[in-house]
């Protein structure tokens, strides 16, 4: 019998809560419902664009908005708007792999922290705090160059320097967890530590993870264009939204749209992903509920 | 003013800024391992001779173990000295003196910018809770928090500069040439950081106003006839003001990063340009002489802010 089935309290399906809560937080539902249709332009973005995003029309180039490109074209008279498409994959796949790389490093850091106690989490909250009096950028730019230019690598560089912040979160939840009941008892059966860890700590500390993730998600997101702007991130042929604005601002002048553009789907992202950041937080923290 | 308890604090304070100075410089100097490959070879740059990556190694120590190399670029980096530029043959010191100024005015203006716009705004929400000017301006604020600070910058140069011709577009003018007119060029770049920094001091101010509006202690100044205004002017402020302190050193670290990519917008040779061009270039000791001392001043900032927190708010006193 497993713990759960003990408890008098009737919970809904997942489905039945999540249905409940789309209906409920109307601006969490739309920026959700915004993120997953970028994810499905970003998929498939080859056959969503009018035209490639390295397809060369001579005859615009530079061109205003028309009926033929509907956001312009760029000095090399490619279409912006499939640019734009074709530039979503990159921009996604980048904050992604930064939160991802981030969450896989700093959350089993924050916990052994967290759980440990003593000279281990005295070290390691040490390394945390000098991690963190790093400017995030200036720490990612100096890592990329290090470690070699291009989108993977930055962004590689960029969740490694946002890692230490949820190591700290997580070591804060587990400080907590590790004093409840369940944990005692299932230290008293004689559970390993990584079961310990694993099926009893990070469980109950991972709620918090989830909103900050989903914020980061934002940070990363501009970090990658900040990258990409440099000339440290994405690197031609490919594209992405940050990209774009380098090219754009150097023709800004004449065709102000292609500097518009991406730096609108940018900001536009980025409002969708703190929202269902901070929707997540609300939907997860019972005193929040009803405010 | 100064009692043995805050002194006591302070000391401690200081303490724990030790170990932290210690371990960024440690990480400072490890950057250079993540290199891939034979140090030297990358040092020494494409199509190098032989003789000239010797010439690297026996620089640079790399034959050595490392915490040796290590504790002589500290020894040596403590007395000032960072190497010199792979390129240029300049003293990294040198750079840092040369370029860092700029920066620094940029990001304290954008932080005054910050305070001076974030507060009002943040005591206009605080004032009706709930209304619609408090949720106007907390939407301002979340979209100073998203927008790309470096395109908010190309388009008030756009706009305010070729358009309207209001301040230069591009460059800069160090405070060595008279501040006003440093003060001039920095303008816009100083504008387009502070996006950041005023949702932060609003939010903050907003909420721990609303918070302290809501205590017991406010009751009873309500009790005995207090105006709201009053209420919130002589005894909101104090209370709340010191909080400000703890959001100015966050700002401070922020806004730093973000000026390596608005520098590049308005192409000014501060210090973010020249860890760009350097990383660009390869040219690792700039890298991490220009890091080491962008952290050492956030360590500075944080360490100052939190030793004012202690002497000026009146709460630690009785803890």
């Amino acid at each position: 019998m497993s713990a759960t089935t003990l408890l008098p309290l009737q919970q809904d399906s997942i489905v039945v809560r999540f249905g409940r809560w789309l209906r409920r937080d109307i601006r969490g539902a739309l920026s959700l419902a915004f993120l997953l249709l970028l994810i499905v332009v970003a998929l498939l973005a080859p056959w969503i664009a009018p035209y490639s995003p390295t397809e060369q029309d001579y005859a615009n180039m530079l061109a205003e908005p028309s009926a033929r490109h509907w956001l312009g074209t760029d000095d090399l008279g490619r279409d912006v708007f499939s640019r734009l498409i074709h530039g979503t994959a990159s921009s996604l796949y980048a904050a992604f792999l930064a939160v991802g790389v981030a969450v896989l490093v700093g959350v089993p850091v924050g916990l052994v922290a967290g759980f440990m106690g003593g000279w281990v989490d005295l070290a390691i909250s040490r390394c945390i705090d000098t991690l963190l009096s790093f400017p995030a950028i200036v720490l990612a730019v100096a890592v990329t160059g290090a470690m070699g230019i291009g989108l993977t690598t930055a962004m590689l560089a960029v969740g490694l320097v946002f890692s230490p912040q949820l190591a700290r979160l997580v070591r804060a939840r587990t400080l907590v967890v590790r004093q409840e009941l369940y944990v005692d008892a299932a230290r008293c059966f004689g559970a390993s530590l990584p079961r310990l860890l694993l099926k009893h700590v990070l469980p109950n500390a991972i709620q918090p993870v989830l909103v900050q993730a989903t914020l980061l998600l934002a940070v990363a997101l501009l970090a990658e264009a900040s990258l990409s702007f440099l000339g440290l991130g994405v690197q031609p042929p490919d594209v992405s939204w940050g990209m774009m604005i380098a090219r754009g601002y150097m023709y800004m002048e004449i065709a102000p749209a292609q500097m518009y553009v991406p730096g609108l789907a940018i900001l536009l992202t980025a409002i969708a992903f703190n929202t269902l950041g901070e929707s997540l937080r609300v939907a997860l923290d019972p005193t929040l509920r009803g405010r | 003013m100064l009692t043995r308890k805050k002194l006591g604090m302070i000391a401690s304070r200081l303490l724990q800024a030790l170990p932290i100075a210690v371990l960024a410089t440690f990480v400072v100097y490890s950057l250079m391992q993540l290199i891939p490959g034979d140090i030297a070879v990358t040092l020494a740059g494409e199509n190098a001779s032989d003789e000239r990556i010797a010439e690297i190694r026996e620089l640079y120590g790399l034959n050595q173990p490392f915490l040796v190399q290590y504790g002589s670029w500290l020894w040596n980096a403590v007395q000032g000295d960072l190497g010199v530029s792979l390129l240029t043959r300049e003293p990294v010191a040198e750079t840092i003196a040369r370029t860092y100024p700029t920066t620094l005015l940029i990001v304290a203006y954008a932080i005054v910018l910050s305070v001076v716009i974030g507060v009002p705004l943040g005591i206009l929400a605080a004032s009706r809770p709930g209304s619609l000017l408090d949720s106007g301006i907390m939407s301002i604020a979340s979209l100073g928090v998203t927008v790309p600070n470096f395109w908010f910058g190309m388009i008030l140069a756009l706009w305010l500069a070729l358009g309207l011709n209001l301040f230069p577009a591009t460059g800069f003018a160090s405070p060595g040439d008279g501040l006003g007119t440093a003060l001039w060029y920095a303008t816009l770049p100083a504008l387009a950081l502070c996006t950041n920094g005023i949702a932060e001091v609003s939010r903050q101010l907003r909420s721990s106003l609303v918070e302290i509006q809501s205590s017991q202690f406010v009751r009873t100044l309500h009790a005995k006839g207090l105006s709201p205004a009053s209420i919130l002017w002589k005894h909101g402020l104090k209370n709340v003001g010191v909080n400000l302190l703890t959001v100015i050193s966050l700002l401070f670290n922020k806004t730093l990063a973000a000026t390596v990519v608005v520098e590049a917008v308005f192409a000014i040779p501060g210090i973010g340009s020249a860890i760009v061009n350097a990383v660009l270039q390869g040219d690792f000791p700039v890298v991490q002489g220009a890091v080491l001392a962008m952290v050492a001043t956030v360590i500075v900032v944080n360490l100052v802010t939190d030793v004012l927190y202690t002497v000026l708010d009146p709460r630690i006193e009785q803890a």
